[in-house]
């Protein structure tokens, strides 16, 4: 299972150069603009990457990949953009302002509910029940892509109280109660530890969504391919692997 | 030299260069939204069912929260005005919870709905049905962040409306209810419909505290503009016609203002 997470919490050192060739200094601010579902691990990789660059200064805007990749459209000022599926990152490169993405980690559908599970929820079928109150991401962003694609599958209509506007957004709702259940990304369930109970969906793994990352300004190319390397590094992929994602 | 002329030549210079940016930045962008606006497609993208859908749920949900604001909203702004004759603790209380919700950012007021009336909220665990996801939800929010400014409005025009033709009417006989229906609400009259256009446009316009509290589902609690917002992630196009829309209405409700409801608002 791509979503069992490592529980040991590993020792990264924070002066080991994460490139495999020390990097030159860098300076001035990288402004990265990353998917909703990657907010705590890119807020990790983010915070190590600056203390292996004490002259950077690193800043993460996170949101729906789709708003993001319309906002990079209309001209925001980002270096790096990472988001939760290749259709948001095709926004950017269509507008001719990336090229070139490379696909840095896997995330896989699964159900959430509150603790001690009050509607009884037990597998996808359960989401046809009108009596509960159910969220899912709209089906414009990545995560509504995803939920669908799994549902269709699994020939499941489900009957829906609120179409979210990004992932965080349906686990906060089930981490508050109420909805008795949403779809979200696995690691989204391991991000909210007690919070929220993950139900794994059988077969979702064959759709599983796929992240693409991109330089995408010209205000700091040497610190966002520094950070790209960084993400894509081994110690990146471990980082993100203790996240609950899976790498290509 | 008059004191008119004076001022007149003293603002020439130095204040016309501010202003004219002041009003740059105010009127460019809705420029902008009209230059760029995909008028041949316009009938096309307006006419959708989900626009058509949310359009009616906007208006409904807004009418509504308009009329309970004014029921609930008048005597608040009765007791308001009133409230000057109180002690300082009580009157500045009230004053603040009136108030805040005109300051807080409507998200804020959205997680704050949810925790007294969503299913695990103060009051909600005891309710035998749930809000949170309905219409209701969605009027609850919008009368929430809206009504303030209906009862401002009525305040306002309560203080400076002449009390001595109430004393005159009780003087002469008439019932606390009679003074009320007869004296106080007419001479208030102005700033009751002032206030209710603006707490209606107010409610018509609000996103954050709806799609926190409501959520957002076609139909059902995706208002206009929640639908602009996720359309623009979809369809920039769609999202331009949708504030269009949203645009003529409030200042469809603008121009109905009269100068002599809200001095200061229209020309």
């Amino acid at each position: 299972m791509k979503c069992l997470a490592v529980a040991a919490v590993l020792a990264l050192t924070g002066c080991a150069a994460p490139g495999a060739e020390p990097p030159p200094e860098l300076q001035g601010t990288l402004t990265v603009f990353a998917a909703a579902s990657l907010t705590d691990v890119f807020d990790q990789l983010a915070h190590e990457f600056e203390a292996d660059h004490p002259g950077l200064d690193v800043t993460v805007n996170y949101a729906g990949s789709t708003a993001l990749a319309q906002q990079l459209v209309q001209g925001a000022p980002a270096d790096v953009f990472a988001a939760a599926s290749e259709s948001a990152m095709d926004i950017v490169t269509d507008a001719g302002l990336t090229a070139h993405p490379v696909v840095f980690a896997t995330n896989t559908i699964e159900l959430a509910v509150p603790p001690s599970n009050p509607g009884r929820v037990d597998d996808l079928s359960d989401l046809e029940r009108p009596e509960l109150a159910v969220a899912l991401c709209a089906p414009e962003v990545p995560c509504g892509e995803a939920s669908q694609r799994v549902l269709d599958h699994a020939g499941v209509i489900p009957s829906v109280d609120t179409f979210e506007q990004d992932v965080r957004a349906v686990l906060t709702k089930v981490e508050l109660g109420e909805v008795d259940a949403g779809l979200v990304y696995c690691t989204d369930v391991l991000a909210s530890g007690n919070g929220v109970e993950g139900i794994e969906i059988p077969g979702a793994e064959e759709f599983e969504t796929r992240y693409p990352i991109a330089a995408t300004g010209t205000a700091n190319r040497a610190a966002a391919a520094a950070f790209m390397n960084w993400v894509l590094s081994p110690a990146g992929k471990e980082l993100l692997g203790d996240a609950g994602f899976g790498t290509p | 030299m008059t004191r008119g002329s004076a001022r007149r030549s003293f603002l020439m210079p130095a204040l016309w260069i501010p202003a004219a940016l002041a009003l740059a930045l105010l009127g460019l962008p809705l420029v902008a939204l009209v230059v760029r606006a995909p008028w041949a497609s316009l009938p096309d993208l307006l006419s959708r069912s989900e626009v058509i859908q949310a359009l009616a749920l906007s208006f409904g949900t807004a009418s509504i929260a308009t009329l309970v604001s004014l029921v609930l909203g008048i005597p608040l702004a009765l007791v308001l005005a009133r409230s000057a004759e109180w002690s300082v603790v009580p009157r500045r209380v009230l004053r603040a919870l009136v108030t805040v919700p005109l300051v807080l950012p409507p998200v804020v007021g959205g997680v704050a709905l949810l925790l007294l009336l969503g299913r695990r909220g103060l009051i909600g665990q005891f309710l035998p049905f749930t809000i949170p996801f309905s219409t209701s939800a969605v009027v609850i929010a919008q009368v929430f962040v809206a009504m303030p400014f209906l009862v401002l409005a009525v305040e306002g025009a309560v203080r400076a409306s002449d009390r001595r033709f109430e004393v005159a009417a009780a003087t002469l006989g008439a019932s606390r209810w009679t003074v009320l229906r007869r004296v106080t609400l007419p001479l208030v009259a102005p700033g009751i419909a002032a206030g209710s256009l603006l707490c209606f446009t107010r409610a018509l316009g609000e996103f954050g505290a709806t799609i926190t509290f409501a959520g957002s589902f076609p139909g059902v609690t995706q208002t206009l503009p929640i639908a602009t917002y996720i359309e623009l992630q979809r369809d920039p196009d769609a999202a331009i016609a949708l504030s269009l829309l949203l645009m003529a209405a409030s200042v469809a409700v603008l121009v109905s203002l009269r100068d002599r409801w809200v001095p200061g608002l229209t020309a």
